[in-house]
């Protein structure tokens, strides 16, 4: 049976569906079987990070509505053989799905598939509360700004009322220099704050947007950039796999920042 | 960047950086969020707790603080409530006999001192009765 696993921040245009396209691709790497489901029904974009857009025929909705197989609707990668993503409809709006039928589809996936990933919708109504319905995990994205932080902490409060077990932080788009500069929140400065345990960091990278653009997630990339190789961590870390944290502060650390830490408090 | 620095090592600690600042916000703003309590309830709390101290010590209400911290998910009300004297003993509620029991609190809904009149004095607002309605 696989592990179903959503992505959720609260908040929108955190990072999750860069999360979810890199992470898939990276446990599909790591020579796992992978399903992801596009959950942001109406405003899908997990398809063009993937750049899979073109081969999108059927979507969940057909599923249920019983237009197509399970089958028939997820789109397999050409690049890894292991990858698959079942779309969400663009047409329709978040309602059109309940809580019920999202835990059929995800419960069907588990078993031909080693991770079910969910990329949770912004917000927390409806099309959250669909997301997350059949995840046993959560992967928590979040920014270091106040507002980011404040809904990712009540999005674990609902996950625990929703006796999703296993709860994990990624904090995403770290500044290193603005961190050292004492005007951003340092990812320990997050974890204390959110007091959830921190599975990844993530620097703030414009090799993202490149990736986006070109529709090949980062991991898929031979030489990784700073921010694939946190991303390839995360993945071994949900592997259960103890890999050190990366120190995205070293290229910053210049004389001046010691000097100034040195002169703090 | 560098005027932060500096005024950090010649005005000491005084000056905090944005990051000290949304830390502390977000430790209240959270403490809030997780305790799921209005500032209505909690200007009553608040002035209730007052009440029921200031019986025993005069508190000084400039140094007055009162908060919710939240720390591992757990959240907890921190009140700080300076004391400026100790009320005489002809001032204070009857203490039972041993005089080390903590007194009973007495029935009447207030009790009111000379000395701090305001705030002893019946608020509408302020729930008599322990059963709160929650719902907002
Ligand atoms: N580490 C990063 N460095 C730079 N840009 C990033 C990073 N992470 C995400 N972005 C950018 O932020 C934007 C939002 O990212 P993404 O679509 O993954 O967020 P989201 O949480 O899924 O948004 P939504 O809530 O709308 O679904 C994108 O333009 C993406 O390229
Ligand atoms: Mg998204």
């Amino acid at each position: 049976m696989g592990r179903i696993i959503v992505i959720t921040s609260g908040k929108g245009g955190v990072g999750k569906t860069t999360c979810s396209a890199n992470l898939g691709m990276a446990l599909a790497k790591l020579n796992h079987s992978v399903a992801l489901i596009d959950a942001d029904f109406g405003l899908r974009n997990l398809d063009l990070l993937l750049g899979l857009e073109n081969r999108v025929v059927y979507t969940a909705l057909e599923v249920l509505a019983g237009q197509c197989r399970l089958e028939q609707a997820l789109v397999k990668d050409k690049r890894l053989h292991d990858l698959v993503l079942l779309p969400a409809a663009q047409n329709r709006n978040k309602d059109a799905v309940t809580p019920e039928q999202m835990k059929q589809l995800a419960y069907a996936l588990t078993k031909k598939y080693d991770f079910v990933l969910i990329d949770c919708p912004a917000g927390i109504e409806m099309g959250f509360q669909n997301a997350i319905a059949a995840a046993d995990e959560a992967l928590i994205v979040t920014t270091p700004e106040i507002s980011a932080v404040r809904d990712a902490d009540r999005v674990v409060g609902l996950l625990e009322a929703h006796h999703v077990k296993t709860i994990n932080l990624i904090v995403n788009r770290i500044r290193p220099a603005m961190v050292q500069a004492n005007d951003m929140m340092s990812v320990q400065d997050v974890q204390e704050i959110l007091a959830i345990p921190l599975i990844g960091m993530i620097p703030d990278d414009e090799q993202v947007i490149v990736a986006t653009n070109r529709g090949e997630p980062l991991v898929l990339s031979e030489n990784f950039s700073l921010s694939g190789m946190a991303l390839q961590n995360i993945a071994q870390r949900i592997e259960g796999k103890d890999i050190d944290f990366l120190d995205l502060d070293a290229p910053y650390d210049t004389l001046f920042s010691r000097l100034r830490r040195f002169f703090k408090r | 960047m560098i005027s932060d620095f500096l005024e950090r090592l010649f005005l000491g600690q005084d000056v905090t950086t944005s990051r000290d600042d949304v830390k502390s916000r977000l430790k209240i703003v959270l403490a809030h969020d997780r305790a799921n309590l209005s500032p209505e309830l909690m200007e009553s709390m608040r002035r209730e707790i007052l009440e029921v101290v200031s019986r025993y010590v005069e508190i000084d209400t400039e140094g007055l603080n009162f908060s919710l911290e939240s720390d591992q998910r757990a959240t907890a009300l921190i009140a700080n409530l300076p004391i400026r004297r100790i009320k005489f003993e002809a001032d204070a509620p009857p203490l039972s006999e041993s005089g080390i029991e903590l007194p009973a609190v007495p029935d009447e809904p207030t009790q009111s001192f000379p000395d701090q009149p305001e705030r002893t004095s019946t608020d509408p607002r302020s729930p008599a009765n322990p059963d709160i309605d929650l719902s907002l």
